[in-house]
């Protein structure tokens, strides 16, 4: 009867809130592919999509639908294995990345104290680096799994650029962690809470370094290589089509969302509401607030990417490598040894 | 060697500033300008809804014309099958009987008018030959169609309505005179 001990209120409590996070990041990922033809319209001049609903707002449905009504083509000199299981790795991977994201403080419903998090665990921003770096075999997957060479190229890039920027993204992180003193996003975030100050106005070129190389890991442009429509065709999804194509491409806006959480939790206090006092409120208020403020700080962040995607074009593949290699992580290096100067000038 | 021209520019060769070098600033310029078109007007005719509005002298799809008595204008002398540059027009004639006499204007008329939209160029030069003020062009252009067949308009889609009987129609169909 050992089974029965687990804490069967805790289980299901975490698989509702693994439910909702999951389906809630799907959705938003659903409206973002809107957000970003709408962005885009806007800034170019443009209506953008208008027609499904009122002001287009059906329109991610009626996308979706046709992805998933669209034929299944697997083509013959594909491995046919691996060609499934590309998109699949790419989405859990982005998927996999929310687990650790504090998104509020803890509500008391039906007696129970719930934290907004479905994992505390200590090494919270680790992990987060672990399933990112699993992101990338969904790519290298998928372009190999292809049999086309445009799309092995693809994810080479894809692999090489992930590899050369989750170094200095690492770096950078060093740095804040060496402030915070502990891997876990709820510490961070707490700390910030408290604190009177986020982690931005101590590490200002560690967040630089990290949003740029954020950028270069969801693939976004100007970091766009992988996809380069102009000189790979499609790059690492061309022989996709159907839902397995769409999965690569809401595991891009999934990524998106990922990042600009885990930028708004490091780097701007999570779901802390600057000038509010959280004690005035009842707590589940409280909490409600803090994920609301969250929420809003990931959609400027999204914003923030759309926005950079709408002005700057792609970088040449040697610019790609010498900006990773030969500024960012020696900035990041520098930054780095800033930061444990100042540390223990403080001791 | 003497440029051609004044506007030949010399290619600024100054080698670029740390700042510039830097590129986060000439960025956030890029990025202020972006950002100032989201407030710009949207030159966009949402179509189906708004349309576009011709100028009074655009040369559309024709219309035969009748007189003020609903009488069709046209005595299929040719002068506009002649003038057509792109053999567009074609026409064949036939004499007015008794009783008629509220149909056609004149002793003759044209029994077929067809004018192949496909081949039309719409330049206007069959307005310009007929001497019965019979045909003109028009506001609209011609529709999309399944088949080459439907682009040959015959009568029944050139003539105007009856100033008589449908005068609203006809008012419609005759549109403003440039």
């Amino acid at each position: 009867m050992t089974i029965l001990a687990l804490d069967w209120a805790l289980v299901i409590e975490k698989l509702i809130m693994i439910a909702i996070i999951v389906f809630a990041s799907l959705g938003i990922a659903l409206y973002t592919t809107f957000a970003e033809r709408k962005v885009a319209a806007i800034l170019q001049d443009r209506p953008g999509p208008s027609r499904a609903g009122p002001f287009g707002l059906l329109q991610p449905l009626a996308d979706g639908l046709k992805l998933i009504m669209k034929e299944e083509i697997i083509p013959n000199a594909a491995n046919k294995w691996l060609f499934i299981l590309g998109p699949g790795l790419a989405m859990t991977a982005s998927l996999m990345t929310c687990a650790v994201i504090p998104w509020g403080s803890a509500i008391d419903i039906f007696g129970r104290h719930v934290e907004l998090q479905i994992a505390d665990v200590n090494i919270g921003i680790l992990y987060v680096f672990a399933v990112v770096s699993m992101g990338v075999y969904g790519i290298m997957i998928g372009g190999w799994a292809s049999n086309n060479k445009f799309s092995l190229m693809s994810a080479l890039r894809a692999a090489s650029q992930a590899i050369s920027y989750e170094l200095a993204m690492g770096l950078a992180l060093i740095a804040l962690l060496m402030t915070t003193g502990s891997l876990s996003l709820k510490t961070i975030v707490e700390q910030q809470v408290q604190g009177s100050w986020w982690n931005i106005v101590y590490q200002p070129l560690g967040f630089l370094i990290f949003f740029i190389t954020a950028m270069a890991e969801c693939n976004r442009t100007p970091f766009d290589l992988p996809e380069a429509e102009n000189e790979l065709n499609f790059g690492y999804h061309q022989e996709y089509s159907s839902m397995k194509l769409g999965f690569y491409l809401f595991a891009e806006y999934i990524n998106m969302i990922m990042s600009s959480a885990i930028m708004a939790s490091m780097y701007f206090g999570g779901y802390d509401l600057p000038f509010f006092n959280e004690a005035s409120v009842a707590p589940n208020i409280a909490a409600m607030i803090g994920v609301g403020t969250l929420l809003i700080k990931i959609v400027l962040f999204i914003f923030l990417f759309m926005w950079i995607r709408w002005t700057i074009p792609r970088f040449r593949y040697d610019q790609l490598m010498g900006l990773g290699w030969k500024t960012l992580i020696p900035l990041a290096l520098f930054n780095m040894l800033l930061t444990g100067a100042v540390i223990l000038a403080k001791l | 060697m003497q440029a051609l021209t004044n506007k030949a520019q010399a290619v600024n060769r100054k080698p670029m500033t740390f700042w510039e070098r830097l590129y986060l600033i000439n960025i956030i310029k890029g990025m202020m300008i972006t950002f100032s078109h989201m407030f710009k007007k949207q030159p966009t005719i949402r179509y189906p809804e708004e349309k576009r509005e011709f100028s009074p002298v655009f040369r559309g799809l024709h219309v035969l014309n009748r007189d003020e008595e609903g009488r069709e204008r046209c005595t299929a002398c040719g002068l506009c099958a002649v003038a057509c540059p792109a053999e567009a027009i074609t026409m064949e004639a036939a004499e007015r009987v008794e009783g008629e006499e509220n149909l056609y204007r004149e002793e003759k008329y044209a029994a077929k008018y067809e004018i192949n939209m496909l081949r039309c160029i719409f330049c206007g030069l069959c307005e310009d030959a007929c001497p019965k003020d019979a045909i003109y062009l028009s506001e609209t252009f011609a529709p999309a169609n399944f088949t080459r067949k439907g682009f040959i308009y015959g009568k029944p889609d050139l003539l105007i309505p009856n100033p008589k009987t449908e005068a609203g129609a006809f008012a419609e169909a005759k549109g403003v005179e440039a």
